[in-house]
């Protein structure tokens, strides 16, 4: 897929809760096509110790009104500086990059959807991209609190939402691989984001179940465009780059202990 | 308009801006991004004679104005770059040049001899700087008689100009660069990653896999200028001069400096069409400037 560097005007910046922000950006011109699961790398100016660009999912995108959404955790201070965006701000932006998640594999599929934390950001798209395919999407997020569950009212117009949080406050109390709809309902397939130890859970529980299974990685990058290989995954065929060759990956092609 | 173009050990040049080896990919990579014919030459990847998978995860951490890097040379190996990547790469517009390492002289000199064969391929750099493999690599580039080991071993094999890689990780680059046109390089290329360490307290470990690593970026361009000073002042061949040049006017410090061709690398992430905009700027500063040629600026330090 054609990549771009462009700048983008950041058209809306909204906190969904104190930690996050998240960022509607606008273009002059027609977005490019972009996958569900792909990223951005952004440039953060104004934060002096933020050298390197800054990887983040696409969360939506909006055709109608030429919008590309971004959900940030504000976890350093990179994505703390990009919390600091203005409407009418730019933002420089290379992207799309990365594979993406794996389109409809079948009509009327049922595909579970389980993000933790951010990592829900890139299963909104996903999730609005594969219910237009004709599939049959279910989301499975899990949060520390119900405060940290992001943008339930744009999952629950997608399909339907199952949520899991670690105090109880909202969903079933616990962590997202021990909700009931997993012992309850039968997936054809599953596609994971969030922190790596879910991610692990996640692909153990699809192992045991004999179902198919695909995770987004994070790791640490620098280029976003696989020439510098910093971003490398072991997987059964040695070191690939996570940037070009994921961030989504069949967990049977990691080298995970599952 | 200046004449930007170089001739670097008779090699020509479209203009002084190259890209460096291992942040460039083989080019390919960018090709949406930048018009890879407005570069002056594109060093691809850190390629030896056998297959290397590199270091393990986490190979890189960020520092303040730059980044460490522990990659450790991964390539598929010459072989592999011969059939499936010169293919790809050879009618490209502008020069391409190979980056050699090895963890003896022989592999390094057998490596450059399948690259000799390959007519789109004017010159090799050899990278006897690499401080992030266990065997090989920057041990040839600290010592005269390291250093020269791999010059004459390649220089048996490989028919075309040999630009050898020079660590600052040393204490006089002027002796090991002097040592390296004795056994018969074509130019030297000044400076690799300056050797450094990043620490996670939380995990009370280092950051990256293997400890340490290659430092890049602004953060090294004062080190970097002061190695091609004494580097240029030492040897009569060409120096190429990199560390952390991202714009017009640092490019033309180090060309000001004695570097007749400068390399662009960590910048290259941070803006993917740098190289074209550094080139433009070199140009419209020697207009400005009423210099013909940028030959006029290269190694004019008033003293
Ligand atoms: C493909 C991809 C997609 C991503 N999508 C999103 C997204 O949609 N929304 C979002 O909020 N974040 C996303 N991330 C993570 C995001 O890139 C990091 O949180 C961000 O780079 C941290 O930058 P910082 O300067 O704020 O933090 P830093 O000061 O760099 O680090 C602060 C803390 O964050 C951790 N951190 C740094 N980089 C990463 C990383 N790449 N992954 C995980 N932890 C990291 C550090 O270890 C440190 O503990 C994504 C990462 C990748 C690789
Ligand atoms: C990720 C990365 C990979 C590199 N790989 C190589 C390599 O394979 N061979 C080599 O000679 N130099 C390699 N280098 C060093 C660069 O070519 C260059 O010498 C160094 O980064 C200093 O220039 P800069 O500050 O412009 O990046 C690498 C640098 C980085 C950041
Ligand atoms: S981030 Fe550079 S290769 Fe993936």
């Amino acid at each position: 897929m054609q990549k771009f560097l462009r700048d983008l005007t950041v058209s809306e910046v909204s906190f969904p809760h104190k930690r996050y922000v998240l960022i509607k950006l606008t273009d002059t011109q027609p977005l490019p096509p972009m996958l569900p699961g792909q990223f951005v790398e952004v440039k953060v100016e104004g934060s002096p110790s933020t050298f390197l660009r800054r990887p983040i999912s696409i969360n939506y995108v909006d055709t109608a009104a030429n919008q590309l959404w971004l959900l940030i955790a504000m976890v350093g201070a990179g994505t703390r500086t990009l919390g600091t965006l203005k409407a009418g701000d730019h933002l420089n932006l290379l992207f799309p990059l990365g594979n993406g998640f794996s389109p409809m594999q079948q009509q009327g599929e049922t595909v579970l959807l389980v993000g933790g934390g951010v990592g829900v950001a890139p299963l909104l798209q996903y999730g609005k991209v594969l219910k237009q395919q004709g599939a049959q999407p279910i989301f499975l997020l899990g949060s520390r609190t119900a405060e940290d569950l992001l943008q339930l009212d744009l999952f629950q117009a997608i399909a339907p939402v199952y949520t899991t949080t670690e105090d109880g406050s909202a969903g079933e109390k616990g962590f997202v691989t021990q909700h009931s709809i997993l012992s309850t309902m039968h997936f054809d397939r599953i596609s994971c984001c969030g922190p790596k130890p879910m991610m692990v859970s996640v692909a153990r529980y699809a192992k045991q179940t004999n179902t198919p299974c695909e995770v987004s990685l994070e790791n640490m990058m620098a280029c976003g465009l696989g020439a510098c290989l910093c971003c490398v995954e072991k997987t059964v065929k040695g070191n690939v780059c996570v940037c070009t060759e994921g961030p989504v990956f069949n967990i049977n092609d990691l080298t995970w202990e599952i | 308009m200046a004449d930007i173009h170089v001739n670097l050990a008779g090699i020509s040049l479209k203009n002084p801006v190259m890209t460096a080896s291992g942040t460039f990919g083989y080019g390919t990579e960018f090709a949406d991004l930048v018009n890879l014919s407005d570069i002056g030459a594109i060093i691809v990847k850190g390629t030896t004679l056998h297959p290397r998978q590199g270091n393990d995860y986490p190979r890189m951490a960020e520092t303040a104005s730059g980044m460490l890097n522990c990659v450790g040379l991964q390539n598929k190996g010459v072989d592999y770059f011969c059939t499936h990547i010169y293919p790809q790469i050879k009618d490209l517009d502008t020069r391409v040049l190979v980056n050699v390492s090895g963890s003896a002289p022989e592999d390094y000199a057998e490596c450059a001899a399948r690259i000799n064969a390959l007519d789109a391929i004017p010159a090799i750099e050899l990278n006897i700087s690499c401080p992030n493999v266990k065997q090989g690599g920057m041990a040839f580039g600290v010592t005269v008689e390291g250093a020269q080991s791999v010059v004459k071993a390649v220089r048996k094999t490989y028919h075309k100009p040999i630009i050898v890689k020079l660590s600052p990780n040393v204490t006089n680059i002027a002796d090991i660069a002097r040592a390296v046109e004795a056994a018969g390089a074509d130019a030297v290329s000044c400076i690799n990653t300056l050797m450094g360490m990043a620490i996670d307290i939380e995990r009370r470990r280092p950051v990256l896999s293997i400890a340490t690593g290659g430092l890049s970026g602004p953060c090294i361009k004062p080190v970097a200028l002061r190695c091609v000073w004494q580097v240029a002042q030492a040897v009569s061949i060409p120096v190429v001069g990199l560390g952390g040049i991202s714009t017009a006017t640092d490019a033309i410090e180090f060309l000001l400096t004695g570097a007749t061709a400068i390399q662009i690398g960590t910048a290259n992430f941070l803006d993917p069409a740098v190289s074209v905009k550094v080139a433009q700027g070199i140009s419209h500063w020697l207009d400005q400037h009423g210099c013909r040629s940028v030959q006029e600026i290269i190694g004019q330090l008033e003293s």
